[in-house]
């Protein structure tokens, strides 16, 4: 008998007799204490990211790029990881080349084996969509594909995110329902919420653990 | 003050370790401190006590529905995360779990595992297992590493290394990694950065546990705070999962509220950093992640609780730790006392099942029942409950069949006819009365050995009078 079989059948024996419960999932106690006025999401988003470290500014749709340009230039970093198939993405290398910025855009293009080492020591930034955010945690909905592969919001120090405003959802349980996340879900579906941190020694925060250090989101009003 | 004296090294009895644990000042220190602050943390995280037993019993009935169907729901599971790619194994004992882990890595030719935070894998004492087999396995969890350098175990299931302080970490990275010393939490983590990642760059296999398994959509869920769970699910060619079979639920909605109950429970967080949601390896046109990923669902006993309905709420654990945070017993004696993977009250219940009654005798006792852990419970385990149930099986003789694995650990025939006797005493009118008698005559006879009792406490002396006697002569005063 396989490891397989045995354990089915013991708790196939366990359960002789019984019936399954009926699902009796109230899902108002999972948002009516999470509901907010449209224009008290994003404030809300913003106090709990904010206290957890979280950089949050708020632009237009066509100035980002400008505002990448600047944090970049602010901290003095040599590169930026931007995934060029995204529409972002070539938002970000138009403004780029227009404005002559002068950190390399690597962009994320060839399977993680070919450039592995560089991809863990060398890139400073990068600068990812997301598919929305939650206000009840204070949370980013990442939803990486082969334009933009997963490890862009983990390796680099400085992960820079965008996020739309209109986008912001009350809560995880309105996010899911709404996008039908039930009917498919991306290889590696991540919320984030703040940088990476620990409070393993004497539980003393920490930022910047094994993930970015800076997490900083933009977040773009629609025009 | 007391000596250091390590805890490990004391004895192999919990009683033992409890009275070195009591007697170690820091580690006391460091205890109180640090529960102190998680049981203020949750009660901040859970302002609202109408949401929050809300919420608690909607845990409590996701978990209890996903129990009453538990074989179906890991079928259903299996077949979900094979058409996504992800291989499923099945194994009952840790031994069979380790080779299938073993099996994975030899098939790559791993030299190199980093593991992220998996209790399972401490069931499994994997590490030890691949070192034997020259597979070095690094646990990448900042904690965990502190607890792995220095050749312990973790002594909390969310804070392992939460009975050390800075300086005692900073004296194990000098002495270890050949830094400078610096007591500067700060510098102290990003040591631990800059030696982990070159370990995540070059490690041929990661591997990590299990939150939630979600049935319906066939995802791993995985909670953190330090990124290093995604690193180890995503940056190795191979990613190996491993889970308890309780660890399964239905719905891909189920997770929220569990979601809510875990991090608030555990943290007082609304949510942790990252919630790591895995439903497949990399695709042919994706640039990252694994190429492979494996699920290796343990049993190790779990279906031993499951056979039981009592027992079986054992398994609507979360693994949140709020419970040890609130005993007061956990706070005292610290994790290490309880000498296996799972301390404090659910480390109480749920290794019974695992290793038997007979390994950790004085688990389902060392507990005075106040029950805080109960109360604070998010999926509402009634632990109070289930020890006094494991104390009853405990002191089962072999003819009533005890229901947990080796139960009857402490039975003990002079204890059963002392007790039968004190049974007929009381029970017994005129057996009771005829004992007064002769224990108020015969007070000086009185043993003055019985037992502990007397290590801190003169031997108790029956009174010249009753109560009985007296209250009667009181009485009859009175009628006068």
């Amino acid at each position: 008998m396989s490891a397989r079989s045995n354990i089915l059948n013991k708790l196939r024996a366990g359960l002789a007799g019984t019936t399954p419960r009926p699902d009796e999932f109230d899902e108002k106690l999972v948002t009516e204490p999470w509901q907010y006025a449209p224009e008290d999401r994003i404030t809300r988003l913003r106090s709990l990211m904010e206290a957890v470290q979280t950089e949050i500014h708020s632009v237009s749709s066509n100035d980002w790029p400008a505002k990448v340009q600047q944090l970049l230039d602010s901290r003095n970093l040599a590169n930026v990881l931007y995934a060029p198939g995204t529409g972002h993405g070539q938002q970000l290398a138009e403004h780029w080349q227009s404005a002559g910025a002068k950190q390399a855009l690597l962009a994320y293009d060839r399977p993680i084996a070919e450039w592995k080492e560089e991809l863990f020591w060398s890139v400073d930034a990068s600068v990812t969509g997301t598919v929305g955010g939650i206000a009840a945690t204070g949370s980013l909905v990442l939803w990486p594909d082969r334009h933009e592969p997963r490890l862009m919001s983990l390796l680099p120090p400085l992960h820079i995110a965008l996020l739309k405003a209109s986008e912001v959802e009350d809560n995880l349980y309105g996010m899911m329902q709404k996008h039908n996340w039930s009917a498919g879900l991306p290889t590696n579906l991540l919320l984030v919420s703040g940088p990476s941190k620990t409070a393993d020694i004497e539980q003393v925060l920490a930022y910047g653990a094994h993930g970015p250090k800076e997490l900083v989101v933009l977040i773009l009003e629609d025009c | 003050m007391s000596q250091r004296i390590p805890v490990k090294d004391l004895t192999d009895s919990f009683r033992g370790r409890a009275v070195g644990a009591l007697a170690d000042d820091q580690l006391r220190t460091n205890f109180r401190v640090a529960m102190d602050s998680l049981m203020k943390k949750r009660a901040d995280a859970f302002p609202d006590e109408h949401e929050r037993e809300g919420l608690r019993e909607l845990g409590n009935h996701i978990k209890a529905r996903a129990l009453s169907q538990l074989p179906d729901l890991l079928e259903q599971l299996e077949a979900k995360l094979t058409d996504n790619g992800v291989k499923v194994h099945w194994a009952e004992t840790t031994e069979q779990a380790n080779r299938i882990v073993h099996s994975i890595i030899e098939a790559k030719q791993g030299t190199q595992v980093v593991k992220g935070k998996s209790m399972v894998s401490e069931e499994m004492e994997m590490n030890d297992y691949l070192a034997e087999r020259n597979i070095e396995c690094l646990e990448s969890d900042m904690g965990e590493y502190i607890v792995q350098l220095d050749g312990e175990k973790p002594s909390h299931i969310i804070m392992p290394a939460i009975h050390k302080n800075r300086r005692q970490v900073s004296k194990l990275f000098h002495d270890k990694l050949g830094v400078d010393e610096t007591e500067d939490v700060n510098e102290l983590i990003q040591i631990g950065r800059r030696t982990l990642r070159e370990k995540f760059l070059e490690a041929d296999v990661g591997v990590s546990g299990v939150n939630f398994a979600i049935a319906e959509t066939g995802t791993l869920l995985l909670v953190e705070n330090e990124g290093n769970g995604r690193m180890s699910t995503t940056a190795p060619p191979v990613h190996v999962a491993v889970t308890g079979i309780e660890k399964v639920v239905g719905n891909l909605r189920d997770v929220v509220p569990l979601l809510s109950l875990l991090t608030r429970s555990a943290l007082g967080q609304p949510i942790t950093t990252y919630v790591n949601m895995i439903s497949g390896p990399r695709k042919p046109d994706e640039l990252d992640g694994p190429e492979e990923v494996h699920l290796v669902l343990l049993d190790n006993g779990r279906s031993g609780a499951f056979a039981d309905a009592q027992l079986r709420q054992t398994l609507n654990c979360i693994r949140c730790g709020a419970c040890m945070n609130h005993c007061p017993v956990y706070t005292r004696v610290g994790g290490h006392t309880y000498g296996e993977v799972y301390p404090g009250p659910i480390g109480k219940i749920v290794t019974p099942h695992m290793v038997g009654l007979h390994q950790v005798p004085d688990h389902p006792s060392a507990s005075s029942l106040c029950g805080a852990c109960g109360d604070v419970c998010p999926v509402k385990i009634p632990i109070p409950e289930l020890l006094q149930r494991l104390r009853q099986e405990n002191v089962k003789s072999p003819a009533e069949q005890p229901k947990v694995k080796d139960g009857g650990a402490k039975y003990s025939r002079k204890e059963r006819v002392i007790w039968r006797f004190w049974t007929r005493l009381n029970t017994s009118p005129m057996f009771y009365r005829l004992f007064l008698w002769g224990a108020t005559r015969l007070r000086k006879l009185a043993p003055k050995n019985v037992g502990p009792w007397i290590e801190n406490h003169s031997a108790p002396v029956p009174a010249r009078r009753s109560l009985h006697d007296l209250a009667k002569a009181h009485l009859n005063q009175g009628d006068r």
